[in-house]
């Protein structure tokens, strides 16, 4: 099992076979990311008002898959910087790369409509909340990471850079996690309880879990869309005139 | 002393005597006082709430502070070449890195912690809070002095890459502050325990001088290829 990882991971370290595989991959993708997508919003637009939320907790079924794209993307970083740093599989680098902006709009999007639920539901924008403080620390660290790349000129020292914050940041994820939950029940423990929602019901479930597929299919492609023109990229790099960098 | 010894407490004095000799040390502290004279501005004059939230406003300072010296951490010996001696050393190259850390938390940190009561007046923090809140810094800083050399260290080839130091090594200062800040606020109230946030500073502190010296070496490693 692990050696056929293994042969599978090294064939595709040559980039032109990569290349040639996102090429037939990208449009199925993308095919269901949409469709996937566009059942769950079905789905959704069928679901009950709550008897307490009314309307407004529809924006759950974009809110929540979101803060779970927001930690799914940074552990996608993690585990392809790894992949690149010790393996030296020359793939890691660009998918770390294309996941990032992803993965920052993601969280983007969680605290956005996070706050926008939070306006009708607890009458203000915004509260300092363990759950929000959290992931708007995580919004800096994509920030971090990505103002990383895009600093350093030199692509192989970019690289390498980046990848050992992405793995330092991974540590220190849970490490913010622990102290903020711990910083907040110290001061508004209620406020914690609003979001500790009661189990589920199935009608509110399913169409969840959808549209959690839905963004996590979205994710890989956007990411994958990212890491051919990561490829491209480089190509276009390689290619021009000692000298005259081209601003891509 | 063995000749080992000697080349860390070497390297780590020559970063002290560069620090204090280029006005480093006095600008750092200068900033801190301009900082804390800033708050009142912003917050109004009442003594009042000035003493409330002086804790924390001074663990703000003193990270903010900390934050704006990082940047001439490793970039000068990057430039002039210093750092790729420095690798040739026969020390091992993380604990150069400790060496050139250890200089900078004896000639910029520790003066700001010094610098704390003195601020804190200003503030009209009761002085028996003073003691709690130093140890808690003593106990603290050196996790700010070594996340914040990641940052200085991934930033090391940027030209002007304070600013990059600063969003890099952020995220990293934020359980510092929560449980240094806590410590600050338990210090006046009686029957709260001081010991336990000042176990966890000292534990994220001996967390960070674990990793943080090999991530460093890392980092400079990679930008000196």
């Amino acid at each position: 099992m692990l050696k056929a990882l293994e042969n599978i991971s090294a064939f595709y370290a040559n980039p032109t076979r990569f290349m040639a595989l996102a090429r037939q991959v990208h449009r199925p993708l993308w095919a269901l990311a949409i469709g996937v997508l566009a059942y769950g919003l079905y789905r959704v637009a069928y679901v009950p008002a709550d008897y307490q939320q009314g309307d407004s907790v529809r924006i759950m079924f974009v809110h929540v898959p979101a803060a779970w794209m927001s930690l799914f993307g940074y552990s996608f970083i993690f585990i392809a910087s790894v992949t690149a740093l010790i393996f030296r599989h020359p793939l890691g680098h660009v998918a770390a790369r294309a996941a990032a902006p992803v993965g920052a709009v993601f969280t983007l999007l969680a605290l956005i409509t996070g706050s926008l639920w939070g306006q009708p539901m607890w009458g203000t924008w915004w509260v300092w909340d363990a759950r929000l403080t959290s992931v708007l620390v995580l919004f800096f660290i994509y920030l971090g990471y990505i103002a990383l790349w895009q600093a350093i000129d030199e692509p192989t020292r970019a690289a390498r850079a980046a990848s050992i914050l992405a793995i330092v940041g991974f540590i220190n994820v849970p490490i913010v996690k622990f102290s903020v939950d711990w910083w907040n029940t110290l001061h508004q423990p209620a406020s914690v309880s609003r979001l500790a929602r009661p189990a589920l019901h199935a009608d509110f479930l399913y169409p969840l879990l959808i549209m959690g597929a839905g963004f996590l299919v979205l994710f890989l492609a956007l990411t994958l869309t990212r890491m051919q023109m990561e490829v491209l990229r480089q190509r276009l790099r390689a290619r021009a005139p000692k000298g005259e960098p081209p601003h891509v | 002393m063995s000749g080992l010894m000697r080349i860390f407490a070497a390297i780590c004095s020559q970063h002290m005597h560069l620090s204090w000799r280029s006005g480093q040390t006095m600008l750092a502290v200068s900033f801190l006082f301009i900082a804390i004279t800033l708050l009142p501005f912003g917050l109004g004059p009442e003594l009042k709430l000035l003493r409330a939230l002086a804790p924390g406003l001074l663990w703000v300072v003193l990270a903010i502070s900390l934050l704006t010296g990082l940047e001439r951490l490793f970039q000068a010996d990057y430039e002039d070449g210093t750092l790729d001696r420095l690798l040739l050393v026969p020390l091992a190259f993380e604990a150069v890195v400790l060496a050139k850390l250890l200089g900078h938390y004896l000639a910029l940190v520790l003066p700001l912690i010094l610098a704390v009561p003195l601020a804190g007046l200003l503030l009209n923090i009761e002085a028996a809070r003073l003691p709690v809140l130093l140890a808690a810094m003593l106990c603290g800083s050196p996790a700010l002095v070594l996340l914040g050399g990641i940052g200085a260290s991934l930033a090391v080839s940027v030209r002007r890459g304070g600013l990059l130091t600063v969003l890099i090594a952020m995220p990293f200062y934020v359980p510092v502050l929560i449980f240094g800040a806590a410590a600050g606020r338990a210090g006046l109230e009686t029957g709260v325990a001081v010991g336990p946030y000042l176990g966890i500073l000292a534990a994220l502190s001996a967390a960070s001088l674990l990793l943080a010296p090999f991530a460093i070496a890392a980092a400079l490693r990679s930008a000196l290829r």
